[in-house]
């Protein structure tokens, strides 16, 4: 009864809209940011899962052996040849990255501003190394390997397609990270959140640690598999 | 839980650093997996395995994730589970895109021995 009555007091049109959206009625008892944060990082999952679920289709469907990513990715390091050396010292990378991530979350919320800045500095310089390394990695098979998008003498041809577009567009995440990182660390720096509150550091967090997450995926199912 | 009136998360830095120790132990133990050359069901579970304990780590205790009200965590974590139906139907059609290549891009041995049964006779 008084559902109706209400419905008929609001305003209708896109200011209707307006008012149904925002009508006081919140459902998630977290900082809005951190809410559209959350939900911009689902459908994140959804493209990087429809990447990874395209990769293991034309993985199981092809009939020409695919590449051993255990031989693709070995180095030789002072004359040893270690397989998947490369990708394991980024997985070690990345993960410090989460870890300094963490720590920066938690001193923000403490307000020791030089500490959180130095932790995010560090997260992000991390995630610099991380993305040089890949383009170490990406030079490498271009040029050394012959790897093309299109075929490769190792193997099966969508190795190229699937290897360049999963890592392409999980270092472009790992880029833009390290972009919003540095700028998050410069406005802590400059005291910008002493009176909105340093949510925005457990914010951008949350995204590092996406950004981390869809890398576990990554490394067990393209590089181990 | 550990929620604050502020609405924001804060824990002890012990939890931080052990769930970073633990990522660390696990992510030597996948490589180790890679390293030592296991195959086959037992290869499979491993990675599995740690892939999965892993990202139940970074979700639950670096994103915050555990301590959230079950309202945010229902509406993030149930969602994906449309893509498992997306992961199982692709599976399936990969096995079947697998065994019709399988019948007419082969050599012609492999495929007489698929036709068994019905061949047609002229």
């Amino acid at each position: 009864m008084s559902h109706e009555m209400n419905a008929a007091a609001l305003p209708a049109g896109v200011t209707g809209v307006v008012t149904d959206w925002s009508g006081d009625k919140q459902a998630f008892q977290v900082p809005w940011g951190k809410a559209m944060m959350w939900i911009f990082l689902l459908s994140d999952t959804f493209i990087f899962t429809s990447f990874l679920t395209g990769y293991m289709h034309v993985r199981t469907s092809t009939t020409v052996p695919w590449p051993n990513p255990s031989e693709v990715f070995a180095l030789t390091i002072a004359g040893h040849h270690i397989p998947l050396i490369l990708i394991a010292i980024m997985t070690f990378i990345l993960i410090s990255s989460s870890g300094t991530m963490a720590l920066a979350v938690n001193y923000g919320y403490r307000r020791d501003r030089t500490k959180t800045m130095l932790l995010m500095l560090a997260t992000a310089a991390f995630g610099a190394m991380f993305v040089g390394m890949q383009a170490f990695e990406w030079t490498k098979l271009i040029v050394e390997e012959g790897v093309r998008p299109w075929g490769n003498p190792m193997g099966a041809a969508q190795f190229g397609a699937c290897f360049f577009m999963i890592t392409g567009f999980h270092g472009m995440h790992v880029s833009v990270g390290v972009i919003y990182l540095s700028t998050v660390a410069f406005k802590v720096y400059r005291g910008d959140y002493e009176s909105r509150g340093y949510e925005i550091v457990e914010i951008a967090g949350l995204y590092w640690h996406f950004v981390d997450l869809v890398w576990v995926f990554i490394f067990a199912l393209f590089y181990l598999w | 839980m550990a929620e604050h009136a502020e609405g924001h998360q804060q824990h002890p830095l012990a939890i931080y650093l052990y769930i970073w120790l633990l990522l660390f132990v696990l992510s030597t133990f996948s490589y180790l997996v890679d390293y030592f050359g296991f195959q086959g069901l037992v290869r499979w579970s491993l990675i599995i395995i740690f892939m999965l304990m892993k990202a139940g780590f970074i979700v639950g205790i670096f994103m915050h994730m555990a301590w959230e009200r079950l309202a945010l965590i229902t509406a993030i974590l149930t969602p994906p589970i449309c893509l498992l139906v997306l992961i199982g139907l692709m599976n399936i059609e990969g096995e079947y895109t697998t065994k019709t290549r399988g019948q007419y891009f082969d050599e012609p041995p492999q495929v007489s021995r698929i036709v068994e049964g019905h061949e047609i006779s002229h």
